[in-house]
């Protein structure tokens, strides 16, 4: 099993861009094996998913390989006319992406789709065809799979395309399987079961699996080689225990060092300064050398060639010619601290919030069903403090937060600023109190109107909530709210689309800061950027916390975040909050079975974990599960679970859980606890 | 000369201003701005914007009507005007409409296409072709005919070929002090098609307009061009006539739909509830009626009206400019359904993106919303919809006036020009000419409208800034 599968080798792909030729890939190297998982990691732009489109010669019409071979076994995939790489492509190389719900035809069922590819690549017609469709789908661990070979997409849940998409790679029973990001769009607990799928097909089957990646956690869950990619180039091969143990390259080192997590606790995080460089020109010397703290007068004109480290462990840096870096800096050092509960008053105190959607159906519009978004929550918020909201897609979580802002009126319960009760308020009332509390979206792209200049960005706010001062004034305020979110005061007359996806979540905070808000609902404001981005926000966030004493209701999935940045936090499933409490109690001893399921699905890098393997998805919101939400999946179910919803049981001052493991109270049919 | 301001004259001038300053506002924002380069780079683009300037440029001098001041007024006396109102047009092109033969005669004919009975000077009485009084009367040998037309057409394309050098070279020049280089050096930039603008194909353009116009128009000065109709009018003058009614149809109906679309598409969209069900319920009406019979409803009460009051219509242009005003009105009313639904899908789209919540979040008023956020994110597609409609318009002009409820029968329209030409084809021998003629120019007008509105649709599609950003962004 040592001989290479695949081998690429000076692989060299142009795009032709509005700006000139994009070099994309600038002679990349590799080297697959059978049987073995090879994971790219990179952040976006750096060629990761071109490199996969270019071994699959999937390029999209504007870019062209100009250089270099691609070998699978014996066969130059490079030379092959189009027909036979039709051929090669389902029988030997499979591909699964991103976003699994474009990536199947939702006009045929899934047996139809199966089916196609069997008849295409091993000539199995009819009764056969459907049979061995049948055992590809219990392959992938889809239940009842002779009812879902007839079921069309729409169907079929999120996790449940993403397999289909997989038994449609193994359809043709490939040696090599590209997975681009195959677990980006899914939720925690799913994406622990993808990748679960993924490594026992591998086992069962010996494919090798190109894997590509942003998230080092799944890295060290599944590769056994791993590659760093920066600007279209490979700058660092390792096995994945020489690469987590000592990485080598600068920008490997930095990748680490901008992971959030509870070791860094109130300290600024790691950051790699500038961007990507443009990838128009030719370089000389490292590409890495402007962003590189370490770069010397060598790095800028010589480009530094490949050094071996130990066998199989090669690093692309003058740095290392000399003398290998050591190890990786120590684990966690300390968990986080446990906080006191903050004395004085709640900032934001809300009770028993409900936001349900009608469900409306037929000519009059007739209410026939509820969609119970949020379904009883309470939490509180101080000043200066940040609460982390944390749950899977679909838990309710940003409806929590637009409700608590008026932007969707709650169904019932109360919201309470400050001592103001913002449910009854309408009109100019509402509009007047609306500078208090403000909200960062997720996107950044979309979060920001494409046709305003900065500068009419930020007044936005002020001139909707008249606290408009002078032009001068304004003015000076402007060039201040970029000053404070740390960018250059010139941005004022520009357009958005002229920033990258960290200077815009910028602009979107210092948008949110400039009418002084007391609270900021952060709605996932770095799970749309790259780890080195994220680091940036993250620590402008703390930042403005410390100096303006902002409180923030932080919405997110993310646990290595919650444990950087929050005080408290909430875990959410299907619109409850099912277990509350600080930092240290909830993420080091959590109590629910669910926020235990959530913690272990998340792939670590210091891996280790016990696993606890959640089974089905998160059920709807429509007709959730009689008794408590979560019996259906949860492993510690018992006869009472299936009957009634458990009360808030009380741990300690700051930690409560709603599960009967703990209390014996529950609620009954109006929701009172007894 | 006493200016008489026609309601559609006023509203094309109207439509002129708002074009050039909607040209200078997107000329000072580089996100306007950067979709026109888009369409300035396209070959088939200038090509056919410089087409449809030429025509505009025809019906822009179409639209400034007067009273010509009546000859032969006395020096001091209070001048007198003629009851009639001419267009800046009609006096240029006098020697066209001056000249009306008895009746039909083919192009570029000195005889007449119908036999007469003649007197002859003897007394005998013959039944001939007589000459035509004006076509080709400089001609005193028939023979001599074709060799005066291939000489005058030589001519022309002699003349032509010089007013384009001339002109040509002028702009190049012009350009070179503006980017301050020499002209060689700018001459070859635009033969490399290094240039911003696709200049060659404006020239080229240019060019062949050169050589097809200073022929006809040396032409036209001896002879009928495109032959003359029954009542021996001038076609050539009468096509020429007709452009101005289909640019008018085709930009002032949409002009007058436009608020109707973008408002209520828009709210709609935006506001969703009952203002979506009311929006959607009269839309959905609209589009249950058939369409041919509102208009001719509306035209023929349009018509009872200005028959019942003729005291308010001094002139028959003014009666004539007042049906056409309302037929961009009927056409407006019934054709912004479909920019409305288009409009209320983008809104429902853009309500829910996150810079409008945002805006929301800060406690910015519905309206404010709707002109600052959504407006500017859907003109796009306003754009393009409104250069796609011009062309479909002309056409519903030309069938609405074949079928008797379209224009004026007094104004000069394609459709009116083929509605006439209906008989003449069924007459034997047969007359061409109309039905070619206005074949002939609506084809080139529409042909280039929708070229042009291809290229701007390429241009402001965000389908092909997603693909080019993709492209960059993967590098």
């Amino acid at each position: 099993m040592t001989e290479a599968l695949l081998k690429v080798d000076g692989l060299r792909t142009w795009l032709e861009g509005s700006a000139g030729v994009v070099r994309a890939l600038d002679g990349v190297d590799l080297e697959i094996r059978r049987g073995e998982t090879f994971a790219i990691v990179g952040e976006s732009g750096c060629g990761k998913s071109i490199t996969a489109l270019s071994v699959a010669r999937l390029l999209p019409e504007t870019g062209r390989v100009v250089d270099g071979s691609v070998r699978l076994g014996d066969m130059d995939l490079l030379a092959l006319p189009e027909a036979a790489m039709r051929n090669v492509r389902g029988e030997r190389i499979a591909m699964i992406f991103q976003e699994p719900a474009t990536s199947l035809n939702p006009v045929l069922t899934v047996g139809m789709q199966i089916g196609e590819v069997l008849e295409r690549h091993i000539g199995l017609r009819g009764a056969a065809a459907r049979r061995r469709a049948g055992e590809l789908l219990d392959a992938v661990g889809i239940a009842e799979s002779a009812r879902r070979l007839d079921e069309y997409p729409f169907q079929l849940s999120g996790g449940m395309k993403q397999r289909v998409m997989i038994a449609l790679a193994l359809a043709g029973e490939p040696d090599l399987l590209i997975a681009d990001e195959p677990t980006t769009a899914l939720d925690v607990t799913i994406q622990a079961q993808v990748l679960d799928l993924l490594r026992d097909l591998q086992a069962r089957t010996g494919m090798a699996i190109l894997l590509i990646t942003h998230d080092l956690g799944i890295v060290a869950d599944m590769a056994h080689q791993v590659a760093v990619m920066y600007a279209g180039q490979i700058v660092e091969v390792a096995t994945r225990d020489a690469f987590f143990a000592s990485a080598q390259h600068p920008y490997s080192r930095k990748l680490f060092a901008a992971l959030p997590g509870g070791r860094h606790r109130g300290a600024a995080l790691a950051v790699i300064p500038g961007q990507v460089p443009p990838l128009t020109g030719e370089f000389r010397g490292c590409r890495f050398a402007g962003r590189c703290e370490h770069a010397f007068e060598r790095c800028r004109t010589e480009e530094p060639g490949w050094t071996a480290i130990s066998d199989g462990h090669r690093v692309r840096c003058h740095l290392r010619e000399t003398e290998p870096a050591g190890p990786l800096g120590e684990g966690r050092s300390a968990t986080s601290q446990a906080l006191a509960p903050a004395a004085g008053a709640a900032l934001l105190d809300v009770q028993d919030l409900k936001v349900h959607f009608p469900i409306r159906r037929g000519l009059l519009k007739r209410t026939v069903g509820l969609v119970r978004a949020v379904d009883g929550v309470s939490l509180e918020i101080r000043a200066g403090r940040t609460l982390a909201l944390v749950g899977e897609s679909g838990c309710g979580k940003t409806t929590v937060g637009k409700s608590l802002l008026q932007l969707i009126r709650p169904t019932e319960g109360n919201v309470t600023f400050d001592g103001i009760e913002l449910t009854e308020l309408q009109g100019n009332a509402l509009r007047r109190r609306r500078s208090d509390f403000q909200i960062v979206f997720q996107d950044p792209y979309a979060s920001l109107n494409p046709r305003m200049r900065v500068a009419d960005i930020l007044a936005e706010g002020r001139s909707a909530l008249g606290v408009l001062g002078t032009p001068e004034q304004e003015s000076r305020r402007i060039d201040e709210l970029l000053n404070q979110v740390g960018l250059d005061p010139s941005a004022r007359d520009r357009y958005p689309h002229e920033f990258s996806g960290g200077q815009r979540q910028r602009i979107a905070i210092a948008r949110a800061l400039a009418v002084n808000p007391r609270l900021i609902v952060c709605d996932e404001p770095t799970s749309a950027l790259d780890v080195s981005v994220q680091a940036q926000i993250l620590n402008l966030l703390l930042r403005l916390q410390q100096e303006m004493g902002l409180a923030y209701l932080f919405i997110t999935h993310n646990l290595a975040v919650v444990e950087y940045l929050a005080d408290e936090v909430a875990v959410m499933y299907l619109g409850r909050i099912v277990e509350h409490g600080t930092v240290a109690e909830v993420l080091d001893a959590p109590r629910h079975p669910y926020t235990h399921a959530l913690l272990s699905a998340i792939p670590t890098i210091e891996g280790g974990r016990e696993r606890i393997r959640l089974q089905g998805e998160l059920p709807s919101p429509v007709s959730p599960p009689v008794g408590c939400h979560f019996h259906p999946r949860c492993p510690d179910v018992q006869a009472r679970c299936r009957a009634a919803y458990p009360a808030r049981t009380q741990l300690s001052a700051t930690h409560s859980v709603r599960c009967f493991l703990f209390g014996d109270a529950y609620e009954d049919e109006e929701g009172r606890a007894t | 000369m006493k200016l008489v301001p026609l309601w559609t004259d006023v509203l094309v001038w109207l439509l002129v201003a708002v074009l050039a300053g909607y040209a200078w506002y997107a000329h000072r924002r580089p996100h306007l701005a950067a979709p026109w380069r888009r369409v300035s780079r396209s070959n088939a683009g200038m090509a056919s914007l410089v087409v449809i300037g030429l025509f505009a440029a025809v019906g822009l001098t179409d639209s400034i009507h007067y009273h010509p001041l009546l000859p032969g007024t006395q020096a001091g006396a209070p001048p007198v005007y003629s009851v009639e109102a001419r267009s800046l047009l009609d006096d240029l092109l006098t020697p066209l409409w001056s000249r009306s033969e008895k009746t039909y005669s083919a192009p570029l004919a000195i005889r007449s296409y119908s036999r007469e009975t003649v007197e002859l000077p003897g007394g005998e009485v013959r039944r001939e072709f007589p000459r035509l009084r004006y076509g080709g009367r400089h001609v005193a040998d028939e023979r001599e005919r074709d060799r005066d037309v291939v000489l005058t057409v030589l001519q022309g394309l002699a003349w032509g070929a010089m007013a384009w050098a001339t002109l040509a070279a002028v702009w190049v020049t012009v350009l070179a002090r503006l980017r301050r280089v020499t002209v060689q050096t700018m001459a070859r930039r635009i033969l490399r098609r290094e240039t911003q603008v696709a200049w060659i194909a404006v020239f080229v353009t240019l060019l062949v307009a050169a050589l097809i116009v200073t022929p006809v128009a040396l032409l036209a000065g001896g002879y009928h061009v495109f032959g003359t109709d029954k009542v021996g009018q001038d076609v050539l003058y009468l096509a020429l006539k007709s452009v101005r009614t289909a640019l008018v149809i085709g930009t002032l109906t949409t002009l007058i739909m436009l608020p109707f679309a973008v408002l209520l598409g828009i709210a709609a969209g935006y506001l969703r509830g009952w203002v979506d069900d009311v929006i959607q319920y009269v839309y959905t009406t609209l589009n249950s009626i058939p369409g041919v019979l509102l208009i001719a409803a509306a035209v023929l009460m349009m018509q009872v009206y200005i028959d019942s009051h003729p005291e308010r219509f001094p002139t028959a242009v003014e009666r004539a400019d007042l049906r056409l005003l309302f037929l961009c009105m009927i056409l407006g009313v019934t054709t912004w359904t479909g920019l409305a639904r288009l409009l209320r899908g983008e809104a429902l789209k853009l309500r829910e993106l996150e810079y409008i919540q945002a805006a929301r979040a800060f406690g910015v008023r519905d309206t404010r919303i709707i002109t600052r956020h959504i407006l500017p994110n859907v003109m796009h597609i306003v754009l393009i919809s409104l250069v796609m409609d011009f062309s479909f318009l002309v056409l519903t002009e030309a069938v609405l006036s074949y079928i008797g409820v379209g224009v004026d029968p007094t104004m000069n329209s394609f459709g009116t020009l083929i509605n006439n030409a209906r008989l003449e084809m069924a007459r034997d021998p047969i007359v061409w000419w109309t039905l070619a003629a206005a074949f002939g120019f609506m084809f080139v007008l529409v042909l280039s409208a929708n070229l042009f509105a291809d290229a701007v649709r390429d241009a402001f599609d965000p389908r092909v800034r997603v693909g080019q950003a993709a492209a960059e962004g993967a590098g």
